[in-house]
């Protein structure tokens, strides 16, 4: 109880003076996860709405497999991304590991079947409804995908949250691929890592807390944006 | 029509802005830097935070560190992936040398290793001198014992001390021997919540901010002295290896300049690491 | 574009280039799904422009039927020919259909028709005048920006009339298109597909309103357990039905 109300008082402190660790370990966060989530689902958008919409042999094991992926646990991730990007390993020549980078390739691992298959799963709702609309229109499979995916972006805008709150609260894969270095691969969520295994648990508690707070403002900016899009025009 | 292009537009202007700063921290990147696989007990003592700062001060190289555990350190240098690897388990650190991995060896510093227990200590090892010892008392009353079962340096000399007792403390995993598999903070971490005793270096102790009623038990014994080694991966393995800077740290490590350094980092008043370079090794 | 001397098959300007799609024959035609065939052996020619009315108790197969014709559904058995030419993308584009739910996605009542035209590969300039014309025959233009399926139901089937018919399509096919619409929008619905008709379109509406029949039709087509009962004029089919289930169906009965 000691610790969870000096953690509170820490990350007051923290973030009310601006702490410049805190400031640089945040703005990392953030721009590997949001980055990581924004090309995720420039892949995963296309590839779900695409699973939903195309008749292909083997469709149903690869939906299977894609639904199995999104409980791909972040550490197995990263020791993927590790293995491809150690200077052993097929991409080392690269030079990525260590780097901001490689912790965006690696959560993008991890976001991608989550973007998917959400997206698949309501682009098959959406199949639905305008299947045959969109066939007597004359739409190829392309333009039908392309339809369901605009038609759907309410919904999968909640399908980014799901991938971004993955990503910015994972451990496992950032750490064995940037190798929490200081002032370069410190993230919120390696950063409580060290000092918990420090024994500063009240700092660790206050870092979770900013943590949560980031994700709470990241999704509200998001969910804002979209109320005020649904109020311009399209319901 | 304009609508969706205007969410278009700024969905483009966010993605520009995110690629350039990453971009940018990589441009960073470019600037002089080695990267040293190092232990997560010694990034936790704090010394590296002292040192460091010195070293890049006199040559502008930057000190990037990884902190894992001991093999964790070494596959990762056998990978090529560091060009630096500075850990405290000597037969490993001559093996990795040996197995042409590694260029040479350097002593560069000793800490020592101390047993921390509860203030009850049902085992009744306090002020015990050898450590071997202590460790038959704990196995034979059966006290709870928390262990990185990590393969880290600090694992190893913990494993050495059993040996010498005759005990064989695996085969009581999940009763009284607890195997936490992490490194020395979380496994400290454990044993204080178990009440066990638990084999730390000196710096993650002191530095370590949730003691509870534990006490510094046994100590001081040569069997507790934990040798430091540094050595150069092997550029001929890994052609990607920065050679010159990373002798240049090894080099100011051994030197006069390092060696000061090391001995002034202080917690508390109390010196962790003890220099120890002397001329080969 | 109306000519209203000019002969009523010749009135749309803008119609196809190329060579008529009518008649239109199904051969043989059978559908089977699930174990049970639900058309069985049709046989029929439609011809001339003019409204064909589809009826039938539910069940009949009507829907099935329509869409067969229409291609979203392949046969099991048996052809299907415009003017003796298979069924081809060419020839689809020059068809549409309605459907008895309104289809409308997340975009304003204009949205709608454009992402049509679009798929039609109409021209940018073209769209946007056949939107325009297309919104105010169908009563809609000040609903133009407004989200489609926000509109009444009554609105909304106008508009999915109006998208298809801004298709410029010369066969259209309507699936029970007012069997859940309060009357307004029924009669303006009747009076857009009587213009239409006259316009050259050749109108294809399945309906189980025997008053509908009556007042649209100009050749009917009876359809009983998947089968062709009865196929004549209109005047011929509710003047002297042939068969029994005819008979009790335009009398208002029930026909198992």
């Amino acid at each position: 109880m000691a610790d969870l109300i000096a953690a509170f008082h820490t990350a007051l402190r923290l973030i009310v003076t601006l702490d410049p660790s805190l400031i640089e370990i945040v703005v990392l966060s953030l721009q590997v996860s949001l980055l990581a989530v924004i090309l995720a689902s420039a892949i995963g958008f296309p590839l779900g709405g695409a699973l939903a919409v195309y008749r292909f042999p083997g469709r149903g094991a690869v939906t299977a497999v894609l639904s199995a992926l999104m409980g791909l646990p972040p550490v197995v991730a990263g020791l993927v991304v590790y293995l491809l990007l150690s200077n052993a390993g097929p991409l080392g020549v690269l030079h990525l590991l260590y780097t901001p980078t490689a912790m965006v390739v690696a959560q993008m691992l991890l976001v991608i079947p989550i973007v998917a298959a959400l997206t698949r799963q309501h682009c098959e709702d959406l199949l639905e409804e305008y299947d045959e609309q969109l066939r007597s229109l004359g739409a190829s499979s392309r333009e039908i995908t392309a339809t369901l995916l605009c038609d759907g972006r309410y919904r999968l805008l909640t399908a980014v949250l799901a991938g971004f709150g993955r990503a910015i609260a994972e451990v496992g894969a950032v750490m064995i691929v940037g190798g929490n270095i200081d002032h370069v691969t410190r993230t919120m969520t390696t950063a409580i890592a060290l000092e918990t295994s420090k024994g500063n648990i009240a700092l660790a508690l206050a870092l979770g807390m900013v943590l949560l707070a980031t994700s709470f403002a990241v999704n509200s900016a998001l969910l804002a944006v979209r109320r005020f899009a649904l109020r311009l025009a399209y319901a | 029509m304009t609508k969706i292009n205007r969410r278009l537009v700024l969905g483009a202007v966010l993605c520009a802005a995110l690629l350039v700063t990453v971009v940018g921290r990589l441009a960073v990147a470019e600037d002089k830097f080695i990267i040293v696989q190092s232990t997560t007990s010694t990034q936790n003592s704090g010394l590296f935070e002292h040192i460091l700062p010195l070293f890049t001060k006199k040559t502008g190289i930057e000190v990037r560190v990884v902190a894992v555990g001991t093999g964790q350190a070494l596959k990762n240098a056998e990978n090529g992936d560091g060009d630096v690897v500075l850990v405290h388990s000597k037969p490993d650190e001559e093996k990795f040398v040996a197995d042409g991995w590694g260029v040479k060896r350097y002593d560069v510093m000793y800490n020592d290793f101390i047993i921390v227990g509860p203030a009850a200590d049902p085992a009744k090892i306090v002020g015990v001198k050898d450590p071997v010892q202590a460790f038959k008392q704990i196995a034979e009353a059966r006290a709870p014992f928390a262990s990185r079962a990590d393969d880290s340096g600090t694992n190893k000399a913990e494993l050495k001390l059993w040996q010498g007792a005759g005990t064989d403390a695996k085969a009581s995993s999940g009763s009284w021997y607890l195997e936490t598999g992490s490194g020395m903070g979380a496994t400290l971490n454990t044993a204080v919540g178990k009440q066990a005793y638990a084999l730390t270096d000196r710096g993650t102790w002191l530095s370590f901010a949730n003691k509870d009623d534990f006490k510094v038990l046994v100590e001081g014994n040569p069997k507790l002295f934990n040798q430091y080694g540094v050595i150069l991966v092997n550029p001929q393995k890994h052609p990607n290896v920065k050679a010159k800077e990373g002798q240049a740290f090894i080099d100011w490590l051994i030197g006069s300049d390092g060696q000061a350094a090391i001995a002034s980092y202080k917690i508390g008043g109390q010196q962790l690491f003890f220099p120890n370079a002397g001329p080969q090794s | 574009m109306l000519d209203p001397a000019a002969p009523p098959h010749l009135r749309k300007s803008s119609l196809n280039a190329g060579p008529p799609l009518l008649p239109l024959e199904l051969c043989g035609l059978s559908y089977e799904t699930g174990g049970k065939r639900v058309i069985d052996g049709v046989d029929a020619r439609i011809e001339e422009p003019g409204i064909t009315v589809v009826m039938g108790p539910n069940g009949a197969g009507k829907s099935v039927l329509l869409r067969l014709m229409h291609g979203l559904i392949a046969p099991s058995d048996g052809e299907i020919l415009w003017a003796g030419l298979r069924p081809n993308q060419e020839l689809a584009r020059r068809q549409a259909m309605v459907f008895q739910k309104p289809v409308l996605l997340r975009r304003s009542a204009a949205g709608n028709i454009r992402h049509a035209l679009a798929l039609r590969d109409v021209d940018r300039d073209e769209r946007e005048a056949r939107i325009g014309e297309a919104l105010r025959l169908a009563g809609l233009e000040r609903r133009a920006a407004m989200p489609a399926r926000t509109l009444s139901g009554g609105e909304q089937q106008r508009l999915c009339l109006a998208r298809a018919l801004s298709l410029e399509p010369e066969v259209l096919f309507l699936d029970e298109p007012t069997a859940s619409l309060d009357p307004a929008s029924t009669l303006h619905i009747e009076r857009r597909l009587i213009e239409a008709q006259r316009d050259g379109i050749k109108i294809i509406v399945v309906t189980h309103d025997v008053g509908q029949a009556r007042r649209l039709a100009q050749d009917i087509i009876f359809l009983h357990h998947g089968r062709v009962i009865e196929h004549g004029t209109a005047k011929e089919f509710f003047d002297h039905p042939q068969s029994e289930a005819a008979r009790a169906f335009v009398a208002g009965g029930l026909v198992l």
